[in-house]
């Protein structure tokens, strides 16, 4: 019984080596350094592929544009033509799959976006052509006098 | 599934339930560490002071330590996990937390906590070991013939724990001390680093004015080990006052051995003050040093870290902390001839104040916006009404509390330290 | 040693609990050819350029940024932000960013108060996002590699490894790391990582009517973004925690936090 001194320590060191096979088995063989610096690129290389997969829901114009040519058309025409499809109708992703996921906002909140007066000098805001909310006809929606693929005053029915 | 995740109109952000903004705070800025990362700190601080409090005993051999030095010691055990469980009740991902073992990022403090934990964890494990073995091996024999089904359990049990080894001649005794000296001096610095680097934990972070400073660490371990010396002297007073009360229960009040009893407390209590009041002096010093710099080179935080010193947080800074949690109780601990009633008041106003410097520190750093330019407010949630705001709130404050003592409890069933030798 | 098989017990729970709450799929192993191509092409470094001059506030990054990536419509937190400044002539800086500007500034007062449009000296937006910077803190301070910077400069969080201390989100000097209220791990604007690695343009890019915001690879010199950078006067926000943010402004105003 001379060296029961140890014990504590071999105890210590099975723990130490249950730590280390636990991390063999749980570790992914991908996590290292992957780069030049383990201060910033110490990880598991699998996660970069895990964003990659991430799925795209703003598809963009040329999208609209495959079926709903005429539209993408009148609109490039305009002084709207800055505007994606998308910022309005809503995301494209589930769409034309399920066409009632893609939700076109028509409110007059959408438009003040842009067109609420807030004159600030050194800003492209303040050259942007602007209403006061509360004295330019209060209750109705922009878009039944002002459409918005073509929002020329000159061409306003 | 994530879209209706998602769309849940339950769903709440982190914090949102307990920050309230003034001022421009950036969206996404919210109190993110709230009262478990207080308790973390104060917690392993306290741990810290018990383990040293029990290492006088056996490094120094301060023969009147000695019933104290087994309590301490297994009080430090019971207080083990408890280091450990603000930090896993605050983790979002707590199944997770075995990672820190796992890819240890040694470019970040909390990195450290896992290997310096499991070190500090075996250091106390292997002590206790060492110092109940003979206990073990008496139990084991005494429990030899009994039959019952508690007998048998606890029999097994010290089986296990004494590992085989079963020698009681006077020289593998003597190994034990030894041993057990050895590790009580190995376990001091453990002990500070395991504290000190919580320091560095809030040090470090430059994005934050009032955190960042290369005193942390120093100033967190000299809090530490007033807070330790303290809760030690505290609990130290109680158990002499039972004993005291059991003993004139027993011989009456004029017994000499009560006498015997309240001189050894008294003197006990005296000697063990100076080292705190040395210990509570170097820690104002440090603080005082580190504010009076901050408002000295005044750097573009000083304007937003002034107003929440001086205004928002004035009360919790300089009423409670300072001059409640320090300034009184040194007063009281100077003022010669100390009575024990008012060295108990003095001990626990510091206790607080160590609790309200964390606080301070947690809470008021996160009290200002990075934008330097708003505040943010904490409500702990006192009633809780999800996992979240129990957790981050007054109850799971309360577990992490009570946790020592009912593990102290059930420690007592296998370890007894509460029975004092009899001189 | 009754203390280490109490360890062992405890351990061998905790590590059950952690394989049981991780996907199989985490664990695929790589070869080390796969594990190459993953990481980004360190050929390329993603860079951001914000004009604060063309900025009007709208606001349609931010709607399109928080649709785009699954972070929750109706809660504060958001990966990207615009804030709005107006100095008066008195000199005083008036601030807000009232949801993040998620549906625009549908206020002419700023926090509660009337500002007369004399009054002002100057107004304008300033777009907030992740810095991606090349000192990232955020990296620097997680404990377990969860949050990494690729070879191409995109900082990421590993949704399957975050363990959710919070470490990050107290190290970013610019507040844009939030905790994801459905995956429960850190979050940030990734650039749109699941774009720009399909040589699409980020969310927030596509969504601006006002080319306020660009993205582009500052290692080619022919980049529109990496020309403007070179031969314009442009800056970094806090550049003084040394960082190195890779997002670029024009005309940013010392007004600007």
């Amino acid at each position: 019984m001379r060296n029961h001194v140890l014990r504590p320590l071999f105890a210590a060191l099975a723990l130490v080596a249950l730590i280390l096979t636990a991390r063999q088995l749980m570790v992914p063989s991908d996590f290292g350094v992957h780069g030049d610096s383990f201060t910033y690129n110490f990880y598991r290389a699998d996660s970069v592929n895990d964003w990659k997969k991430f799925p795209v829901s703003y598809k963009g114009r040329e999208y609209c544009a495959e079926c709903h040519e005429d539209n993408t058309e009148s609109i490039t025409k305009s002084k709207h033509a800055i505007i994606q499809c998308e910022n309005c109708h809503g995301p494209a992703m589930q769409h034309p799959d399920n066409p009632e996921a893609l939700t076109i906002n028509r409110s007059r909140d959408l438009c003040l976006r842009c067109h609420l007066d807030l004159p600030y000098p050194g800003s492209q805001r303040g050259e942007l052509p602007a209403i006061d909310p509360n004295d330019h006809n209060p209750e109705q929606e922009c878009v039944e006098c002002h459409n918005p693929h073509n929002p020329n005053l000159e061409d306003m029915e | 599934m994530v879209d209706q995740l998602l769309a849940n109109s339950d769903l709440i952000a982190h914090g949102m339930e307990w920050t309230t903004k003034e001022g421009f705070v950036y969206p996404n800025e919210f109190i993110y560490w709230s009262i478990q990362i207080v308790l973390y700190p104060y917690m392993t601080g306290l741990v810290a002071g018990a383990f040293v409090l029990s290492s006088l005993y056996h490094v120094f051999g301060q023969e009147d330590l000695k019933d104290m030095a087994r309590f301490s010691l297994v009080f430090s055990l019971a207080c083990l996990p408890v280091a450990m469980m603000p930090l896993l009740m605050h983790l979002q991902q707590p199944f997770r937390g075995m990672e820190v073992l796992f890819t240890p990022h040694f470019t970040s403090a909390i990195s450290a906590f896992g290997i310096i934990f499991t070190t500090y964890s075996i250091i106390v494990l292997s002590e206790i070991w060492f110092v109940y073995r003979v206990y073990f091996v008496e139990q084991i024999n005494a429990l030899k013939g009994k039959k019952d089904l508690v007998s048998s359990f606890m029999r097994t049990l010290y089986i296990i724990l004494a590992l085989g080894a079963y020698d009681l001649s006077n020289e593998a005794v003597a190994i034990d001390k030894k041993a057990v000296k050895i590790l009580a001096g190995i376990g001091i610095p453990v002990a500070c680093f395991l504290h000190g680097y919580a320091g560095f934990i809030f040090g470090s972070v430059k994005a934050n004015a009032l955190w960042m400073s290369p005193l942390m660490p120093v100033i967190f371990i000299m809090s530490a080990v007033v807070s330790g010396i303290a809760l030690c002297m505290l609990t130290y007073i109680i158990i002499m006052e039972w004993k005291k009360f059991t003993t004139t229960l027993a011989k009456g009040r004029g017994d000499e051995s009560v006498q015997l009893i309240k001189g050894a407390e008294v003197d006990v209590i005296h000697k063990t003050s100076r080292y705190l009041i040395g210990f509570l002096i170097a820690a104002i010093t440090l603080e005082l040093l580190d504010q009076i710099f901050r408002g000295y080179t005044a750097m573009k935080s000083w304007d937003i870290l002034r107003s929440v010193m001086y205004g928002k947080d004035f009360v919790n800074i300089f009423i409670l902390q300072y001059l409640f949690g320090n300034l009184v109780p040194f007063i009281m601990l100077l003022i010669p001839k100390a009575s024990i009633k008012r060295t108990s008041v003095a001990l626990a106003l510091i206790l607080f104040g160590v609790f309200m410097m964390r606080w301070n520190v947690v809470i008021g750093g996160q009290a200002f916006s990075l934008s330097f330019d708003g505040f943010m407010h904490y409500s702990m949630p006192i009633i809780p009404h999800s996992m979240e705001t129990f957790k981050e709130g007054l109850f799971g404050a309360l577990l992490v509390g009570a946790t020592p003592f009912i593990l102290f409890w059930l420690l007592n069933k296998v370890i007894p330290s509460l029975h004092f030798t009899k001189k | 040693m009754s203390c280490s098989r109490r360890d062992f017990l405890k351990k061998g729970l905790v590590g059950g609990a952690v394989a049981a709450s991780l996907p199989l799929s985490s664990f695929k192993f790589l070869t080390p050819a796969e594990a190459k191509s993953a990481v980004g092409d360190p050929a390329v470094r993603w860079g951001f350029l914000v004009d604060t001059y063309k900025c009007t506030g709208c606001g349609f990054c931010v709607k399109a940024c928080k649709k785009e990536n699954d972070v929750p419509y109706d809660l504060p937190i958001t990966r990207t932000w615009v804030e709005r400044y107006v100095i008066t002539k008195d000199d005083e800086t008036h601030v807000d960013s009232p949801n993040g500007d998620r549906d625009g500034f549908k206020d002419t007062k700023i926090d509660g108060k009337t500002i007369d449009p004399k009054d002002i000296s100057k107004a304008f937006f300033v777009p907030k996002l992740c810095n991606q910077c090349d000192n990232p803190a955020c990296v620097q301070v997680c404990p377990v590699g969860a949050s990494y910077q690729t070879q191409d400069g995109v900082v990421l969080v590993d949704r399957k490894w975050c363990i959710g201390c919070g470490y990050c989100i107290m190290a970013c000097p610019y507040g844009v790391r939030f905790f994801h209220p459905v995956y429960k791990v850190a979050d940030k604007c990734t650039f749109c990582y699941h774009r720009i690695s399909k040589g699409m343009k980020t969310a927030c890019v596509d969504a601006c009517p006002f080319g306020a915001r660009q993205i582009g690879d500052l290692k080619n010199p022919d980049d529109p973004v990496t020309k403007a950078i070179l031969t314009e006067r442009v800056a970094v926000l806090k550049d003084e925690y040394g960082t190195k943010p890779q997002v670029f402004y024009i005309g940013l105003d010392e007004n600007v936090r």
